[in-house]
């Protein structure tokens, strides 16, 4: 009989810490200058190294990398909690449009706040915002009686995410933020302007959202049968609803809030995890979070290596990667259904 | 020794519907009570106020002589499990991880089943005869493997009262027979069972008492000679048919080839 055992649970965790390692160490090593393997190391570790290249690894590349870590195992769980809580494999929080939310009340808060003498600690907190509200927006929208219909939910969150996109050029050429490329990097999604304090944000949210959401696990799986049935097994469904509220908001607002939209890694991460791991979410909430973190950084390890001399924004990397798997992860999880 | 269940002027509104106008209902401990009634005649309804996913508006019930609403969460999910009609899961479960959430309500939050928990899990799965399913994924049975699936989970959930919601609709006859031993077994270690049902005959048979819902009142409960009469069915159904003793004593409905005589009065419709 297939179940999950804390050995399983171990070993598949141990595995994707490993992996998560392993592109950490390459997305420090890939980029304009390549940066051998042992020198990162060296360089990490307080070896010997030349001062400039310290410099690359230390200052340059490692936060950029961390924030990859961060950003992309906050977008995978959100996206874990959210298909967990819809009961719907296909919510991400760029496709429900939560992310773009978030990146309109950043965007509002950096383009509009400095009137107020708001600074730019006041980004992260405007974002979770943003998120939460437009979440709880989706449940009105979407939802009759406190059932979402899965059509409704995906074209709200569509249609909200093409409404926030032009809100935030609209913010931004009000308040003069269109100059240079940077409102393309929150609309496309970037990890180019990583600075340590960002990486700060994201690890504590990440880590709160977390500590929401790991001790929900298990009642996570009975919510797959619906809520009826999980609170017939004794899960307060309110409650969940409300925890993983918080918990998706922060995760989703602390990423956006650093790196723009970037979309799909919700989606592709627990969808593969699941492929391989199986539904259960007490392995596959912390699975997600090493999964994602390791794709995000090696998808920026391809936008700086792919064209010498020029990035690409990692938003574009995820997209392109994400769409087509996506496809065939569907149509794969269709077939499997559906076969005798 | 108090009733398993008991309910006393149990009245709901959904929206400006009165479902359940006033139930009053009784359960003995070890007994298995058949609720028939129309489609739309609230028993699903009252099913749900029993795992209080909904709340009375007006009216008493009390699980082993203690009201419902003292129970909490976990005690509640303890004492009662429910067979659903039907069941649908976005994720590809595998039958035992459907059944082992059965024990979920004897679990602390965190954590795994035990070895004991997995020992009930296979043994609710064999009585049931889903051995073979168990590594499958929920997204691949049938309608009437998943209801079988859930039976083997109620099992597991090890409950005071069980309740059925039309535990046969996916059912062919030999599983029907099946789940109707089941249910007989169970209530034989001590349980009680409420089940919904629209198989007349199988009710009848299975069943110790049975009551009849309609207009959002128990119109009848008693026996299944003393419920299922002619007159009766006429007055709920809608239907002409005759009552006859099957070889068993038990009474068996057969309906008339004709057209139904009028409407069944009141809501609903059958």
């Amino acid at each position: 009989m297939k179940r999950l055992t804390p050995r399983r649970l171990l070993g598949a965790l141990l595995a994707l810490a490993a992996l998560a390692g392993l592109a950490a160490v390459l997305g420090i090593s890939v980029g304009a200058s390549r940066i051998p393997t042992l020198d990162v190391l060296r360089a990490l570790l307080g070896g010997e190294v030349s001062a400039a290249t310290r410099d690359i690894v230390l200052r340059v590349r490692l936060p950029r990398v961390v924030l990859g870590l961060g950003v992309g195992a906050s977008l995978s769980v959100a996206g874990v909690l959210f298909q967990a809580l819809l009961r719907n494999p296909l919510a991400d929080p760029f496709v429900l449009g939560v992310s773009g939310g978030a990146a309109l009340g950043g965007i509002a808060v950096l383009g509009l706040g400095a009137g107020l003498g708001l600074g730019y600690w006041a980004v992260p907190p405007a974002a979770f915002a943003g998120a939460v509200v437009t979440t709880l927006l989706l449940y009105a929208v979407a939802g009759v009686r406190g059932r979402l219909s899965p059509t409704h939910l995906l074209l709200t969150g569509v249609v909200f995410n093409a409404f926030a996109s032009a809100a935030i050029v609209f913010i931004a050429a009000m308040s003069g933020l269109v100059e240079g490329a940077s409102i393309f990097l929150w609309l496309i999604g970037s990890l180019a302007s990583a600075e340590a304090e960002q990486t700060l944000w994201v690890a504590a949210f990440l880590a709160l959202g977390l500590a929401c959401a790991v001790p929900l696990a298990r009642g996570l799986n009975l919510l797959a049968l619906g809520e009826e049935s999980a609170e017939q097994l004794g899960v307060d469904v309110e409650r969940y609803k409300r925890i993983l509220l918080a918990a998706t908001s922060l995760m989703v607002g602390a990423a956006v809030s650093v790196s723009g939209l970037i979309g799909f890694v919700g989606l592709i991460i627990p969808h593969a995890l699941r492929l391989v791991l199986g539904p259960d979410h007490r392995l596959l909430v912390p699975a997600a979070a090493l999964g994602g973190a390791a794709f995000l950084v090696l998808c920026d390890s391809a936008a700086r290596a792919l064209f010498a001399g020029q990035e690409l924004p990692v938003g574009a990397i995820t997209a392109l990667a994400g769409g087509p798997l996506f496809i065939a992860l569907l149509r794969r999880q269709h077939v499997r259904a559906f076969a005798p | 020794m108090s009733a398993a269940l008991s309910l006393e002027g149990v009245a709901l509104r959904l929206g400006r519907n009165p479902v359940l106008a006033g139930v009053d209902l009784e359960l003995a401990r070890g007994e298995v009570l058949g609720l028939l009634g129309c489609n739309g005649a609230g028993k699903t309804t009252l099913l749900r106020l029993l795992t209080r996913v909904l709340r009375p508006d007006a009216g008493r019930i009390e699980l082993a002589g203690r009201p419902l609403e003292s129970y909490p969460r976990r005690l509640l999910a303890q004492t009662v499990a429910i067979v659903p009609q039907d069941t649908q899961a976005p994720f590809p479960f595998s039958a035992a991880e459907i059944v082992l959430m059965g024990r979920a309500p004897h679990r602390p939050a965190l954590g795994f089943e035990s070895a004991s928990d997995v020992e009930r899990a296979r043994a609710a799965m064999r009585r049931v005869g889903i051995e073979a399913l168990a590594d499958r994924s929920i997204l691949s049975l049938s309608g009437g493997e998943r209801q079988l699936v859930m039976v083997a989970r109620a099992l597991v959930q090890d409950p005071e009262l069980l309740l059925f919601d039309e535990p046969t609709a996916f059912l062919d006859l030999r599983h029907r027979v099946d789940v109707l031993g089941i249910v007989r077994d169970s209530v034989r270690a001590g349980r009680s069972a409420l089940v919904v049902s629209h198989d007349l005959g199988l009710a009848a048979r299975m069943c110790d008492r049975l009551a009849m819902l309609h207009e959002g009142r128990v119109v009848a409960a008693g026996t299944p000679a003393d419920v299922l009469t002619p007159d009766r069915l006429r007055r709920v159904f809608g239907i002409e048919a005759d009552v006859v003793p099957a070889p068993d004593g038990s009474p068996l409905v057969v309906p008339h080839r004709s057209a139904p005589s009028g409407r069944p009065t009141g809501a609903g419709s059958c």
